[in-house]
This record gives C-alpha cells, structure tokens and sequence, in this order.
C-alpha cells in the first residue's frame, strides 16, 4: 500500500503511536497534526503523520543543543555542584565602584577591521534598541532593527513624559552617584542586582552629555543651563526633562543617530516586521523569523548574536498606559528557546492615570509623575461629601480645606505627595475601597493644583511688583507658570476627559504602567542562551520590586548607549572567524515552519469570537487577581482561569483575512496567544513569592499600619523561571542576591 | 448615539478602493474617535467580516502612527487634535462621517485607511542628525549654555510628530513643514552648526526625490498640524537653504 495515501482515524493513530486518544485530539486542535474531516470523522494521512513526528524530531533536536549548552555552561560552574543558581551572574570581582571600570578593561575587544565581519540583530528600536542599533554600527558592527511600527521613531519610548535620572548635580543639592544608586536600589525594595544599579548611576551622567551633544532639547533654565525637577521617592532634584515630552525627544535623538548609520549603510532598517521566532544554531542565538506585516510573508535573518529590545508586558492586563502594540512576543519566544524569566510579577501601578471611563476603553492614559511636585492628592473626609459629589450637588472645589484628607502628606510627611509609585497606589486604592472614591465607579482621586497656583502667583506677583492680595492677578499668573510646565499635559486631560484641570482638580487612579520583571540576564546583559541579549524594560534587572520615575529612559539608554555594545564584544571576539551565518540551515527551516504552524492555525481555526474579546478576558482575570493586592486564593484562581482561558481561545478564536496580506487581527492574536501563557507564570510567580515587596503586595504579609513586609530571610533572591514544555510546570531557580554597599533595610518614607 | 460612516477600503496597493457605508448605532461620547472604529471593527468581527485596518499604537497623540482625513480634514475637525485624541462628542448623533486615508503620491496606500510614509523617515536619513558618537566622553552637557528662548524654539519645532499631516493637507502634497521643522531644530543649537549646511541641502534635496510638491504658502499645513508647528519654520529652512546654497 502506498503510505502516503493510506488515512487513519484517531483510534488507529492512538494505537500506532501508543499514546491516548486525547493527545491526538489535542494535537489536531493546535494545528501539529493536520487531519482532513471526511463525512465530519477525522482523516489523518500518512503524510501528516511523517511531518508531525519529523518536526518534533528536529525540534526536539534543537532542545537537546541548547541543554547540552546549558548543561555545559551549568557544569563549569562551582556554583552548580553547591545546588546554587545554574548560571553565573558574572558580577566583576572588586569594590562596588571600581566594577564596572575594571570589567570593561578586561573584557574581550573585537578589532574595527573584524566588526565588519559581524552581524547583529537588534528586536526593537525603543530608547534601548534605538541607541543599541546605533552604537554598534558606530562601533563597526553590521546592523539589522526591527519594530512593527511603520517606522522606528513610533516605538513606545516615544510616549514618555516625565524625565531621564542623572547623577549630574547640576543644582548643587547633594546628589552624587552613591545618592541615585541608593535611592534605586531603596526605591526597588532591595530586590534588584546592586552592581547591575551602581553601573546605571555611573553612566547616567554620559547619557545626558551624549543626548545634549546630539541636539536633544532639554528643558533649561534663563541662564541658558539645563532645569531640572524631582520625581517619587527621592530628596534631590536630578530629572532632567522636556516639558511633558522628554521620551518623544530622547527618542528622536535615538532615532537621529540611527539615521546617520542607516544612511551610512550600517543599520539595515526593517520597519513593519515582526519577530516570531529565535533561531538557535549549535547552542547560540543565530538569528529571528520575522514576518513582514505589510505582505504577511515569513523572512529568514541571520546575525552572530541577537539582541532584545522589545520593552515590557504591561499589555497582559489588556488596560495600560503602554502603546497598543506593546507585547511579550519576542521576550517570551526566547523564553520558550531556553531564556529564562525573571521575577514577571513585579509590576508597576501607576498612581496617576486618568480613571476607566467605560466598557469600549481600549487603553489608560497617564499624567506624569511629574504633576506631583506641584498636585496634592486628596479624597473628602466625609462620604456624605463623596455621596454630594457623586449627585453632583458638591463641586470639589466647594470642599473646605479642613474637610480634606490629603492623605499622602498624612501617612508619609517625609516625602508627601513625593512618595514613590507602589506605595501612593496602594494608598489611592486603600481611600477608594474604603469607600471615598470621587468618580461614579468609586475608583478615582483628586489631584489638585490649587495652592501651587497661587504659590506660583504670587512669586510672580511679588517678583513683578504687582499686587499680591490681588487674587485674580494671582489665580492667573499663577496659572502661566503651571500652564509652561505642564500645558500639554493639561490639554490631553481636558481632551480625554472634557474637563478644565487649571479650573476644577484631576481625577487620577491607578493603573498598569511598566514592568520591572523580564528576560533574565547576567551583568553582560546577556541571556541564558548563549548570543541572545536582552536590553532596556524586556530585561529584569535593575529596578528590582519597584521602578523610581523617570528611571527607565535612563535604563534604557545606559544599556544601548554605554552598557551592551561594550560587553557584547566579550562574546563576539570568538566569532570572528565564524563567517556569514546562513539561513539555509535546518534549524532556520524548523524555527520557520514552527511559525507558520502558529499562523496557519488561527487563519483556519473556525472560531466566532474576537482576539479582543479574550485578551478583555484576561485583563480582567490579571486586573481582580494579580493586580495591585494579591493574595494566595485568588492568586491559585487565576492560574486555573487563566488555563480555562487559553483553551476557550484556542477553540473559538476567530481571526479573519489571509495569511499573505497585512492582517492585524492576525498579529494580534499571536500575541494575544503569548499573553496568556506570560500570564499563568506571572499569577505562579507571584503565589511563590509568599512576601511583599515594591510593586507586589501579598495581602498575608503586611504590618499592622497596612505596609508591605518584605522576607529578606526567605525571599531575597531573583526567581528567573525555566521553560519546561507547554505540558509541564516551569521550574523556578534562585539567583540569591547579595548587598555588600547597601544595608537591607526595610523601606520607610515616613 | 448613531453614526452614518462612510470608509475608504481598499485590499491593498494594487488594487481599486472605494467607499463603504456602515451604519453604527451606540456610539458613546466618551470615546475616541479610533475606539469608535475599534467598535465598528469589533461588530464587524462578530459579523465574520474583515475589520478596517488603521494605523494607531500610542493613542496618546504623540508617536504620530493615527492619521486618517476625517470629514476632509487631516485628524478631523478639532484644531490641535490628533486623531486618537479626538473623542466623539465631537460628532452628533445621526451625522454622515467621511473616513479616508492621507493621500499624496508620495504616500502610496498600503491597505484601507493605512499609507506608506516611509519616504519621511528616509528625509531624515538624508541629514537629519549630528554626527557625533556615544563615546562616554563627550564634553559636559552644560559647557556650552543655550539661551532659553533658542532652547524652547528648537523644542518647539522638535515636538513635530511625523504623522503626515502637513502633506495630507496642502493642495501640493508639499512636505516643507515637516522638512523644516528638523532643520530648525538643529539650526537654532550651537550643536547644529557644523553640519547646517550640508544637512539643508540633503534633507531638501530627498524630499524633492520622493516626489513631495512645492510650497506655495498656503498655510494650510499649519493650520491642521496636530502639534501647532509653525509655518516660521518653513520660513527658517528657505533662509537656510539659500545661504547654503549661495555658499556652496
Ligand atoms: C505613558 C508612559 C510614560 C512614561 N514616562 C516615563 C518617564 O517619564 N520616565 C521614564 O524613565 N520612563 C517612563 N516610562 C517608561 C518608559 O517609557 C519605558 O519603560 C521605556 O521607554 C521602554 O523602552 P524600551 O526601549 O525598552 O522599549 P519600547 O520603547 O517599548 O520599544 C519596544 C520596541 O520593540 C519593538 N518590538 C516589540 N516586539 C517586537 C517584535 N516581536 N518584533 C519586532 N519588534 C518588536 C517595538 O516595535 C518597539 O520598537 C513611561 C511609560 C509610559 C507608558
Ligand atoms: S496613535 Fe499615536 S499619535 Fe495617535
């Protein structure tokens, strides 16, 4: 009989390959083994059945290369034989502030003559990308950048408001490099890797010298210097800024230098593309699929090392503050190829958004932190005056100050309206629950500019020689000053929420907004793949528990500007014989197919629903169970939602269009599909961390004033999670981490 | 309330486009103008149809994907407004309402309401930068003061969004207010000065390759810029571009 020909049912396939009905029924629902319904029973050809088992041959291959790379890297390691965390931190030996200085003197260089033989792959053109991409080509390295945006300049870097951090103290106010590294390494609620930390604050000073060289425009003071402002959970002014737009133009200053390389022909620029896929060539990243969103086809790139840019998560709870395109696919693929994943539960809620309006919202906008050196967060004290409120008898503006609880400047006097983002959303969160919320879902706050108002005009009264009792002159030239430093900010809100803010005070509640936790990587920024880097928030390690504002712009262009294009010359130099890599390999062939397999599945699965309507879904599971208090029950109910989730989506999920053409439902889908598995290990890791610190609040573990207590005895490690197959648990390694400079204390801004 | 829509759509570059009609009932005020269309696309999902596909990621008016000429104007009829910062209280109920995509030569239509721009990003390409490299010892950031008012020029100009909306607007498709916009920028920091002339006569001469129109000061792309760049710029670049020119 011709093998090719001959069909089996699933009874006969199960008792061929000696394995459960089940298994088969699943595999043809994910698409691994096509089958033919013939009078509605299903047909599987010999055919299929030989490509399905060759696949997995091939794929489970390419496992065993990178085991055998694990293993090999595992074994070499002292700290393995003590049962220790199986990778190498590769912390340079020495004092805490000759580290970094040391390391780059011994670390392996790559001459400019051998650059030019190198390729490197760079998954995002964000500040951290964008700056990567351009110094390596500086550097000599030939570079290819991808985003999916229509162009680099849109990455979401762009949306940043507030400000950068910088060592520079430039106002004279005590700052110093120990001061931001402290502040950080305190702000993060002593769960990030220190010397990780102490590198940032070193190279943040160059990062403003750099951005300034390249015609960034900084805000600055009638001196013609550069101003600066202050930002949660520190005593010192050392944000610099552009009013409400300093991502936009550190972004464009990115962007600017890229351009210069690409029209030098060392940036090969690949906008609407999206990478599906890690290639892994004899242990070492080799090189990414990537689908062309504009005609849908699958290209094959090949680098000597991969680099990824690919921001954060925040999007697994449907509703944030990030773009809408903002995902995990490239982070998770890698993870799902050996990249182990650090700490996905630290998240960072941001206190001041403007509050959900409705059911067809699509995403929360945010109003800078920045806002909090001049608002004043308050709720009534009465809720007979939050019941007049809602009834809309009561303007906020009619409250009396003495029937106002600016509760911040209550509860922590040291730092007030300044404390930093977890603690003021959970305070937000406690006033609301407790019933003093000010909007009609309970869910919001005020955020008001009253008495900077007048502070400001009266300075300006008094500094013009007019009339400070004048209270209307006051009001408004009070007004000017606000309006100079936060005036876009002010129209977006009145924009969104048709409400004057120089009037009546803002709404503001909290939402989701970055994520601290990420790809795994060790002090080289290099993940645990070997040639696979990961840079700026899709990276885990700086800002441990709890990001300080205006900290990510400066991570994110610390790692592309002064950190990854040095250290990954240390793992370069070995590949300077290597030669082209070439993309008509085997295992570009399987990464490939794998894709496809992924795409063909939603555009013939015959489903009814939206992609939308689960990844809402999972918002909503993310949101009630994961979100800004935590607890063991409800953590331990969204895995089990989470998994009744993936399944339901697998089933019915309805993407319409071709695979061959520009199809968005499509790409939202697969990241969709991604999101949810990121979300089952973010609800596991946050059941294992039976502790709070920063951003992750366990409601078991709080003192009696309601503060997070952190477990340094029991919980003071990294949790980078392995990949253990779609059908297992993944399986949770412990990178301890060490204060030698920083005395463990627990955290207090009273 | 309820809208009469009437969208572009068009599969792809090659192909014919026309306008369709969707009628779309409980449109509520509080939304955006793109979480309208997110409904329209959400009804049309449940439908089994292909949803519109539009340019968007920030919605926050400011990484410049939103476009869309609404009503025949660029990012609709509120002034300073892009697009996904557009909310439909706006609009009134039973109101007939054009959506199309930003149209020039030099944006070719990809798919429905979605134009190709990326001749704005090689424009960049031809001299939009400062050459200078991230060595980790370039000089202070404060050696050299900047006056206030050059520093908040040249960030006014640099607030330019790249959306597209100054060529979808001008009758000549002319990009001279996005071109100019950049060179200001760097033309009013001391940081600039090197490059200026080089950089005018590059960005200039590529923005005429990509087939944008002459400027024939119209003032419309002012007019309908979401970010309020002003038309001095364009003034700026002319004055640039004939020094340099003159020099050269
Ligand atoms: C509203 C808002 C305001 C903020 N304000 C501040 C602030 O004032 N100060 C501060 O320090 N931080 C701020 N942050 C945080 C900060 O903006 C981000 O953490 C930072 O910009 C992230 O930069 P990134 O380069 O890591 O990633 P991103 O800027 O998110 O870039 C990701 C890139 O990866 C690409 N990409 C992703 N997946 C793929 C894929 N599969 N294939 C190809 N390309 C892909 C995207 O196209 C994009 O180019 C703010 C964040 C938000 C949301
Ligand atoms: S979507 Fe970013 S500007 Fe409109």
């Amino acid at each position: 009989m011709d093998n090719g020909l001959k069909m089996f049912s699933i009874n006969e396939l199960a008792e061929f390959l000696n394995v459960s009905k089940k298994t088969i029924r699943r595999h043809i629902a994910s698409g691994k083994i096509e089958s033919t319904k013939v009078g509605g029973v299903h047909r599987i050809s010999m055919n299929s059945i030989n490509s399905f088992l060759n696949i997995n041959k091939d794929i489970a291959q390419v496992d065993a290369n990178i085991n055998k790379e694990l293993l090999r890297k595992a074994l070499t390691n002292d700290a393995h034989k003590k049962n220790l965390f199986p990778f190498e931190s590769r912390v340079p030996e020495g004092k805490m502030e000759d580290k970094w200085n040391n390391h780059k003197r011994k670390i392996n260089l790559v001459s400019p003559a051998n650059k030019r033989l190198i390729d490197v792959i760079v998954v995002g053109t964000g500040l951290a990308g964008a700056s990567a991409s351009a110094t390596l080509a500086e550097l000599g390295y030939n570079v290819k950048s991808f985003c999916f945006q229509d162009s680099s300049r849109r990455a979401h870097s762009i949306a940043a408001q507030g400000g950068i951090n910088a060592a520079k103290n430039y106002q004279g106010d005590g700052d110093s490099v120990y001061r931001l590294f402290y502040d950080t390494v305190k702000g993060g609620d002593y769960r990030s890797r220190e010397a990780n930390v102490h590198r940032l604050a070193e190279v943040s000073t160059n990062i403003i010298d750099q951005c300034v060289a390249q015609g960034v425009p900084f805000a600055r003071d009638y001196g013609g210097l550069l101003d600066n402002r202050s930002f949660g959970g520190v005593l010192v002014s050392r944000t610099f800024y552009a009013k409400g737009q300093t991502g936009q133009q550190l972004l464009l200053g990115a962007y600017s230098a890229m351009n210069r390389q690409v029209n030098r022909g060392k940036i090969k620029m690949y906008a609407r593309h999206e990478m599906l896929e890690l290639v892994i060539v004899g242990g070492k990243a080799r090189g990414i699929i990537a689908r062309n969103l504009i005609t849908g086809k699958l290209e094959r790139h090949s680098a000597h090392a991969v680099v990824i840019a690919s921001g954060g998560y925040g999007n697994v709870f449907f509703l944030s503050t990030n773009a809408m395109g903002s995902n995990v696919t490239a982070a998770w693929k890698i993870h799902k190829k050996g990249a182990y994943f650090a700490n996905p539960c630290f998240t960072q809620i941001h206190p001041t958004c403007i509050p959900v309006s409705g059911e067809n919202q699509s995403k929360l906008t945010l109003m800078s932190e920045s806002l909090r050196n001049d608002g004043r967060i308050w709720v009534p004290k009465k809720k007979e005056d939050v019941k007049k409120i809602l009834e809309k008898k009561l303007k906020p503006t009619d409250i009396d100050e003495s029937d106002r609880d600016y509760y911040l400047e209550r509860r922590y006097p040291a730092f007030g309206n300044l404390v930093p983002r977890d603690v003021a959303s959970r305070a937000a969160k406690e006033r609301c629950d407790a019933g003093y919320g000010v909007n009609k879902t309970g869910e919001a706050v005020y955020l008001d500019f009253q008495s900077a108002i007048l502070r400001y005009g009266k300075e300006q009264a008094y500094s013009k020689g007019l009339d400070v009792k004048n209270n209307s002159l006051v009001e408004k030239l009070g007004k000017e000053i606000i309006k100079q430093k936060y005036g876009n900010l002010f129209e977006m809100y009145e924009k969104i929420t048709d409400e004057n803010p120089y009037e009546t005070p803002m709404m503001i509640y909290p939402a989701v907004h970055y994520t601290m936790g990420g790809v795994w990587v060790d002090y080289n920024l290099m993940t645990t793949v070997p040639g696979c880097y990961a840079i700026g928030e899709a990276n885990f390690s700086d800002h441990g528990a709890n990001r300080l504002g205006a900290s990510a712009l400066m991570q994110g262009l610390a790692d592309g500007y002064f950190v990854l294009p040095y250290t990954i010359g240390d793992y370069l130099s070995s590949d300077i014989r290597t030669g082209k890599i070439s993309i008509d390999t085997k295992e570009f062939e399987i990464a490939e197919k794998e894709a496809l397999r992924k795409l063909s599945f939603f555009i013939d699965n015959k489903g009814s629903k939206p992609v939308d309507y689960f990844h809402k879904k999972l918002g909503r599971i993310m949101w009630d169970k994961c979100g800004m208090s935590r607890n063991k029950l409800e953590l331990k109910d969204a895995i089990l939602e989470i998994k009744k989730l993936k399944k339901d989506f697998y089933k019915n999920v309805f993407v319409p269009g071709e695979l061959y053409d520009y199809n968005e439902e499509l790409a939202k889908a697969g990241r969709v599909a991604d999101f949810i598995e990121l979300g089952e290990l973010f609800a596991r890791d946050a059941l294992e961390r039976e502790e709070s610190c920063g951003g992750h609040f366990r409601e078991e573990h709080q003192t009696k004033e309601g503060e997070a207590l952190r477990d340094d005895e029991n919980f003071n490690f990294v949790s980078a999670w392995e990949f253990k197959g779609s059908e297992s648990n993944p399986m949770l390694h412990k990178e301890k981490l060490i204060f030698d400079s920083v005395e463990l204390k627990s955290r207090s801004y009273k | 309330m309820k809208l009469n829509l009437k969208i572009w759509r068009q599969k792809n570059k090659d192909s014919k486009g026309k306008v369709h009609d969707y009628e779309l009932d409980g449109v509520e005020e509080d939304m955006s103008f793109l979480e309208m269309l997110d409904f329209l696309n959400n009804k049309l999902l449940n439908e089994g149809q292909e949803p519109v596909a539009f340019d968007h990621d920030c919605r926050e008016g400011i990484c410049g994907s939103c476009s869309l000429f609404i009503n025949g104007v660029a990012h609709g009829p509120e002034r300073g407004t892009t697009t996904c910062q557009l909310h439909m209280r706006k609009f009134k109920d039973g109101e007939t309402v054009y959506v199309e995509p930003f149209r020039a030569k030099a944006f070719p239509v990809i798919k429905d309401l979605i134009v190709d721009r990326s001749s704005f990003d090689r424009i960049q390409q031809a001299g939009a930068y400062i050459s200078v490299n991230t060595s980790g010892n370039t000089q202070d950031a404060n050696t050299i003061p900047i006056p206030k008012h050059n520093a908040d020029e040249a960030f006014n100009a640099a607030t330019c969004i790249g959306c597209g909306a100054c060529v979808a607007s001008c009758k000549n498709s002319s990009a001279m207010l996005f071109t100019s916009a950049k060179v200001s920028q760097f033309s009013l920091l001391p940081q600039g000065q090197v490059e200026r002339e080089s950089r005018v006569l590059n960005m200039v001469n590529q923005m005429d390759l990509e087939g944008f129109g002459a400027c024939t000061n119209t003032g419309a792309c002012e007019a309908q810029c979401p970010k309020g760049i002003s038309v001095k710029n364009i003034a700026r670049m002319n004055r640039e571009y004939l020094l340099a020119s003159v020099k050269k």
